[in-house]
């Protein structure tokens, strides 16, 4: 622990950090640009110059590591002429256009020049002006703004794993590019805008929409995939006018992937914001007297054999536990929340989470996807591992079709057979598991949801106890969820009853006509021709595949309209927050239930949210915990039974659209066309 | 003045054959293999006595940075690189000794790799040195044939390889670090200092950057004790060092001399005196373009070495001594020096990215007058806002040679501005 002199101040501080961080960790705020505690140094902005006692030049305290005996001054007139100086010459040619600026009003420069900026400029010469880039349908630049920081250059390079940025040009006419003309090809480029000190990136979507003072900013999380990042969702009056991260150093950092940023243009298209009911095989507008009525009319007296209930996606614990409830009320043992049919297994907690944690993938050294393609179904995820990757001595192994997932992976075969030769000791890539201090395994949804899933599940598990994966203090053993409702629809039981049938059973009794109602909770990604004559309700959000087929339409509430609990992939329970009132007669999913079972007589025992929410941790403890993960008991699962040679295919045809909000989403649109598209119009010959 | 038996450099006219034969005889690769056993320790000192100091501009002593690298060679391989991207406007001495006496930088290269027990040594030699390349190159492959290098290098037992890597044409790739990133084929743009290159340099390995010159000098001072070496020019300042004289000289030359000759004697010795006489002198840029320009009244007693300069405020640089006489535009001669900084300023940090330009633009314009009186302080004020606060010294070789300017010839940009204005008056009546 070196001591060292800050302004007279003695302090005392860890070795290895810089000077910079030495003088936060004492309150002493250091004006920078260039540097970013996730990057590279890069040092170039020179706005955090200070002075050392012994050196004749200002140093860069972003780099200069601290050491014993170091004394430091940051407000000496040295250091502040350094910094009226570095100000100076960043505005010199810097286009001053502020009030048509989309930075505006949360840009660092904006800020930093109104201390050490001069009241006037004394540059008398033109002014740079640089031409624009085109990035993509995401990124929007003004090049002329650029102050040259590289962070952009640094997170694509470092984060994100893309080498496409870089600064062509030297001296004046050093230019931020791309190599060459390129789009940013990466599922997290938003975060360039992020990272951007100025407003030489913007955000393209949002150009022009808003101007951040008149925000309301709400703390969320995203739901749009199983990662459950910290998101803080701005908007004004009642419409979602942009995402942006928050931090949450055990999930997403600080990072957001494109699709939790850019989606929320979906929020306010195709909204289902009033209840329908289907009268001669039309919809029709309806009140929601009308809608519990038709459901009503259905559902009384219909054995609750004959009823069953499907979770989306996209639903929320509350909403689960109410139609879980309602079900029981109904006597129905037929519901179940894994649209896709993993077979998971829902009594055991450890055999659908990731037990690893995704901040706990920067301890593990080796690692086997099987089956999953974590760029797409969990984007966060897998700069998890790349991070884990720079850090050195981690190997990388997959079973699936060979992809990039900007860290190098060596392809054992797309076999599940791979697998079995795995468990068998038969293959290199199993010695190297063991060898491991400690080494995980990434379970893909995709691989469960075959029909041999069971077997799949069983095999990995064998491979985990094989190759030491579990132990006391470490479970190397994950199932990468797909969809946010996952993971807490089977902690809270939405999940076939003794007797009950499961999603493809459910399908196949509808179309048998065993199953006459079909309760559909936002689920809109299965088969819907194969629901039969069943009579179908559908409770959700947007006009998408569900409300195409339902009977019954229930207008309920997206995840930024309202107070509802998720859990993550790892089994962390978090909460978004009401951002905005859902649109016209739509309601928060929960209470939809609690009416709709008065109507059906079968009220549920719960008037307020707080009653639900304490329900929710009576049924299973899990829910009176927030933001924290437990580690999930080690237990036997997975079926037995010969695997076949199928390939693995990965879930995910199409990151950006995924879930009926997206799916509507311009942005998305704009995304699948410049990145997804041209990717499947590649033959053979295509390099 | 230097006598002729001190003279290291023997064929820096290439009068004679440079390649091995002619080199032999003039006294190279003669007991490479004695001195090498000296070891490692006994070179450095040897290098430390002799008070040579880096040849490349920046003065530093080249035995105490020898002794900067890990004393043992860890993990990590130790490397030479030497600095042949000579581009310092004013300055043709490495070009002279790789063209005609590339032997003694091979033997340096053998001596000073040894010394700092690197196997490897690349030598980053200037791009558009073509014949240069050429001709260093053909000595490396005699050298290996010989078995001077290679292999148990001169029978000592000592694996060494050369290797020449030419640059791409940029002025940065001469500092050494830019040199470092070029050379691992990245952008030439200077690194942050810590880590110095003993430490993490090449490829992340302990590096030592030397100029040509310093390299090629070690041989023989070894050959010769270092007190030979010491014995030449003052305290501090030691040994020979190759002049580079141009401009308004009559007989512009590069020449050897002992470090400390008058600046006068220099001139009028070796380069015929100034063009007119002594008394047609406007000034002098005594060390390469970045030092800054000294006029006539302090070249008339000014030593040449780096304390002296130092002492009036400019540098010996590269010793590239530019002479200017009274037909010089010196102004237009300082702009076009900022243009040159402004073209090579790699870009990477604010300070000379911005201010290289701008620096350009005014000078541009005070050339012509076309500018208000206190925008000469202006000038002043931003060369200082530049220097010292960038990653590398290319920010303050930009500033120095207008700091110079502003220092001595203040009148002559005022006499601008002001005929300008009244010549405008004139105009506007």
């Amino acid at each position: 622990m070196p001591k060292m002199m800050i302004n007279g101040q003695e302090v005392e501080v860890e070795a290895g950090i810089t000077v910079l961080q030495a003088c936060e960790q004492v309150g002493i705020e250091i004006p920078r640009f260039c540097y970013h505690e996730r990057l590279s140094i890069a040092g170039n902005c020179r706005m955090c110059l200070v002075e050392m006692e012994r050196s004749p030049k200002p140093v860069a305290s972003c780099a200069m590591p601290v050491a014993e005996g170091m004394v430091i001054h940051t407000n000496t007139p040295m250091v502040e002429k350094a910094r009226k100086g570095v100000m100076e010459f960043l505005l010199i040619n810097h286009p001053l256009d502020c009030p048509i600026c989309d930075q505006g009003g949360e840009c660092d420069l904006q800020d930093q020049a109104m201390t050490y900026g001069f009241d006037r400029s004394r540059f008398a010469e033109n002014k740079r002006a640089v031409e624009d880039k085109e990035l993509g349908p995401l990124v929007k630049t003004i090049m002329t703004r650029c102050i040259h920081c590289t962070r952009c250059i640094r997170f694509a390079e470092e984060i994100a794993g893309v080498s496409v940025l870089g600064a062509t040009g030297r001296g004046e006419h050093m230019e931020i590019d791309t190599y060459v003309e390129q789009t940013v090809n990466t599922e997290v480029s938003g975060n360039l805008v992020d990272l951007c000190p100025v407003g030489a990136l913007t955000s393209k979507p949002y150009a022009f929409t808003a101007r951040s003072w008149e925000l309301r900013k709400t703390e969320s999380i995203d739901v749009l995939d199983a990662v459950g990042s910290a998101i803080r969702v701005d908007s004004r009056d009642r419409e979602v006018m942009r995402v942006l991260p928050r931090l949450n150093e055990d999930v997403n950092e600080e990072w957001i992937n494109d699709k939790t940023r850019h989606a929320c243009d979906g929020l306010r298209r195709q909204r289902l914001d009033q209840p329908y009911i289907r009268r001669k095989g039309k919809l029709e507008p309806a009140s929601w007297n009308e809608a519990f009525a038709a459901i009503a009319a259905k559902l009384k007296g219909l054995s609750g054999e004959r009823i069953a209930a499907i979770a989306g996606d996209l639903a929320d614990c509350e909403s689960m536990l109410a139609l879980k409830d309602l079900m029981a009320g109904l006597g129905s043992p037929h519901l179940d929340c894994r649209q896709n049919g993993a077979a998971v297994d829902p009594g055991q907690p450890a055999s659908y989470r990731f037990n690893t944690t995704i901040a706990g993938i920067e301890a593990a050294d080796a690692c086997l996807l099987i089956g999953t393609n974590p760029r797409w179904e969990a984007a966060l995820v897998n700069t998890r591992l790349r991070k884990r990757h720079r850090m050195g001595g981690f190997q990388v192994a997959a079973i699936g079709p060979a992809i990039d997932l900007t860290y190098p992976v060596e392809n054992l075969g797309d076999s599940p057979k791979v697998l079995e030769a795995l468990v068998a000791g038969r293959h290199p890539f199993a010695e190297a598991l063991k060898k491991a201090s400690q080494p995980m395994l990434i379970l893909g949804e995709g691989a469960l949801a075959r029909e041999d899933g069971p077997a799949i599940l069983g095999l990995a598990h064998k491979l985990a106890e094989a190759t030491g994966m579990v132990g006391e203090k470490w479970n190397g053993f994950n199932v990468l969820a797909l969809a946010a409702s996952r993971v807490g629809g089977l902690d809270l039981g939405f999940a076939p009853a003794k007797g009950g049938r499961d999603v493809s059973a459910i399908l196949e009794g509808a179309g048998k006509g065993e199953i006459e109602a079909v309760y559909l909770l936002g689920a809109d990604e299965i088969d819907m021709g194969r629901l039969g004559k069943a009579f179908v309700i559908y409770q959700g959000h947007h006009g998408d595949a569900g409300a195409n087929r339902a009977d019954v339409i229930l207008p309920g509430a997206t995840y930024t309209e309202k107070s509802a609990t998720y859990v993550n992939l790892e089994g962390r329970v978090q909460r978004t927050n009401l951002a905005v009132f859902p649109p016209g007669d739509a309601r928060e999913d929960w209470a939809i239930l609690r009416a709709l079972s008065a109507v059906l007589d079968k009220q549920l025992p719960y008037d307020s949210l707080t009653q639900l929410r304490e329900r929710l941790a009576g049924a299973n403890p899990v829910f009176a915990t927030e933001d924290v993960v437990e580690g999930a008991p080690w237990g036997k699962f997975g079926g037995s039974g010969a695997v076949k040679d199928a390939p693995f295919v990965y879930p995910i045809a199409n990151f950006y659209m995924t879930d009926p909000i997206s799916r509507v989403s311009p942005t998305m649109a704009a995304c699948t066309e410049a990145f997804v598209l041209p990717a499947r119009g590649k033959t053979g010959t295509d390099g | 003045m230097l006598r002729d038996e001190d003279r290291i450099f023997t064929n820096l006219y290439g009068q004679e054959d440079s390649g091995l034969a002619g080199a032999r005889k003039r006294g190279d690769w003669q007991n490479t293999k004695t001195l090498l056993e000296m070891g490692r320790d006994g070179i450095i000192q040897a290098i430390k006595d002799s008070g040579l100091r880096g040849r490349g501009g920046a003065g530093f002593g080249a035995g105490l940075k020898w002794s900067f690298m890990p004393k043992e060679v860890g993990a990590k391989p130790h490397y030479l690189v030497v600095n042949a991207d000579e581009s310092e406007p004013g300055t043709c001495k490495d070009r002279d000794i790789m063209r005609n006496d590339p032997h003694k930088l091979l033997e340096g290269c053998l001596i000073a790799g040894f010394a700092m027990a690197a196997h490897a040594c690349y030598i980053y030699i200037r791009g558009e040195f073509i014949r240069e390349a050429e001709r260093l190159q053909a000595a490396i492959d005699e050298a290996y044939e010989a078995g001077l290098i290679g292999k148990n290098a001169c029978k000592s037992g000592w694996d060494f390889d050369i290797y020449l890597h030419r640059g791409a044409g940029a002025y940065i790739c001469g500092e050494e670090t830019g040199l470092l990133e070029s050379l691992e084929g990245k952008k030439g743009q200077p690194r942050l200092k810590p880590p110095f290159p003993a430490n993490a340099g090449l490829y992340g390995c302990p590096t030592t950057v030397n100029n040509v010159e310093t390299i090629a000098v070690a041989p023989e001072i070894l050959r010769r004790g270092p007190e030979w070496f010491a014995g030449i020019g003052r305290e501090n300042n030691t040994g020979t060092k190759l002049f580079c004289i141009s401009g308004h000289v009559n007989e512009p030359c590069l020449v050897e001399e002992a470090m400390g000759i008058s600046l006068r004697d220099l001139i009028e010795t070796h380069a015929g005196g100034v063009r007119g006489g002594w008394d047609n002198l406007l000034a002098v840029i005594p060390g390469g373009s970045s030092v800054p320009v000294l006029p006539k009244s302090i070249c008339d007693t000014v030593l040449m070495d780096f304390d002296s300069l130092k002492e009036v405020k400019s540098g010996l640089g590269t010793a590239a001594v530019i002479v200017m006489d009274k037909s010089t535009d010196i102004v237009k001669a300082i702009a076009r020096l900022a243009k040159f900084y402004m073209h090579e300023s790699c870009g990477q940090c604010t300070p000379c990215r911005e201010g290289t330009g701008w620096m350009w633009r005014v000078m541009e314009r005070l050339v012509k007058g076309e500018a208000q009186i206190n925008e000469i302080d202006m000038l002043e004020e931003v060369t200082y806002e530049v220097e010292g606060h960038t990653i590398c010294a290319l920010g303050d070789a930009a500033a120095w040679p207008i700091q110079g300017l502003i220092r001595h010839f203040r009148p002559e940009l005022e006499r601008r501005i002001h005929e300008r204005q009244v010549g405008g008056d004139t105009e506007a009546a």
